[in-house]
């Protein structure tokens, strides 16, 4: 049944990420290699786009939106749900037998590695999205690499802006230049 | 003391995840507002615990937030209630815009400004990651720790739930080989 096997894979993203909403990309992208019917690597650019640019963290924006694609309004329901259900679980029994679990020194110990290895993970999912958006049919799109190099620019230095001032204009060039899709 | 509602609950944190842009890092002051300063649910210091126990739990760090102030207030159900309101504008904002969104999804000029779109979002992640390179990259063994995730999920697509693993157990192995050398 589609819900159950949605709540399930978004069950093991909410587990499996750990450290803020774009954490939980890399497994997005492993679920589109397992499940292309249910996820793409282009729609999950739009889905990071969408997610970062409305209210709501952006992890859960994520999975609605990836679960709304998959089964309709109620996929996205269940989706949401499922990231969220871990989370629930583990805070619950940390508020009950561990209240100092974040000055633990076997927690802080295991986020050393931790971030690091997420910083990877991230990584490789930002990889994957510049090879769909930068890369057509194995040779390299000039333009796009060209406007990526504009926007890292701008990024940085303009640190301060949100991130739906880059999407806006994003939109905007995406339209003046009549970029294909 | 007096027992605060559930639907308090779920309102506020419908209000917070309604409001709160762009995650967990941007929900913070939002948070101080009105779950200190307005309902008066926790100190400060009570808050900024919470937050940091969200930080380092699975899942995502406003859930795990929310999660955490609703049980502490009204049990299991309180974590549970906090939740859904800090999810509900997320599900209600994201349902229509992707119904309207998927109605439209052929039209020229919708394709045309998502191409640029993905472009811009290619270079906000990158500057996400630059962020977390400054703050996790701390030393040599994190460094190449860093290398062999890159290159071991991009060439053999290791699964990422055996990164996480292998990392904890990295770091806690890491840490106790340098405290036992400054031990000596």
């Amino acid at each position: 049944m589609i819900y159950l096997a949605l709540f399930y894979e978004f069950f093991k993203v909410g587990l499996f990420s750990i450290g803020g909403g774009l954490a939980t990309l890399p497994f997005l992208y492993k679920l589109a290699e397992r499940r292309p019917d249910w996820l793409t690597v282009q729609t999950i650019a739009d889905m990071i786009a969408i997610s970062e640019s409305t209210p709501g963290p952006i992890g859960i924006n994520m999975a609605t939106y990836a679960g709304y694609q998959v089964a309709g309004v109620f996929g996205g329901i269940i989706a949401t749900l499922g990231e969220v259900a871990p989370s629930i679980i583990i805070i619950v029994i940390i508020a009950k037998f561990l209240a100092e679990f974040d000055k633990n020194p076997l927690v802080k110990h295991a986020f050393y590695g931790l971030r690091a290895a997420v910083a990877g993970l991230i990584t490789f999912a930002l990889l994957k999205l510049l090879s769909a958006t930068l890369l057509a049919g194995g040779s390299i799109n000039y333009l796009n690499t060209g406007l990526y190099l504009v926007f890292v620019a701008l990024v940085l230095v303009f640190k301060k802006a949100h991130p739906l001032v880059w999407i806006l204009l994003g939109a905007a060039i995406g339209l003046i230049l009549r970029l294909p899709s | 003391m007096k027992e605060i509602s559930l639907w308090a609950l779920y309102f506020t944190f419908f209000k917070i995840g309604g409001l709160t842009f762009g995650g967990g890092y941007a929900m913070l002051p939002l948070l101080q507002e009105e779950v200190v300063n307005r309902r008066q649910w926790a100190s400060e210091e009570e808050l900024l615990d919470m937050y940091a126990i969200g930080q380092v739990t699975p899942g995502i760090i406003a859930v795990n937030t929310a999660t955490m102030v609703g049980y502490r207030k009204r049990g299991i159900l309180g974590g549970v209630i906090a939740t859904l309101g800090e999810i509900s504008p997320s599900i209600i904002i994201i349902t229509t815009l992707a119904t309207i969104l998927l109605r439209y999804k052929d039209a020229p000029y919708l394709q045309q400004a998502f191409s640029g779109i993905r472009i811009a979002v290619c270079a906000t992640v990158t500057m996400s990651i630059i962020r977390l390179m400054k703050k996790s990259l701390v030393d040599l063994p994190t460094i190449l720790l860093y290398l062999l995730v890159v290159a071991s999920t991009v060439l053999f697509s290791l699964s990422p739930v055996i990164v996480v693993l292998v990392a904890i157990l990295f770091g806690i192995v890491v840490q106790n080989i340098k405290h036992r050398k400054e031990g000596i």
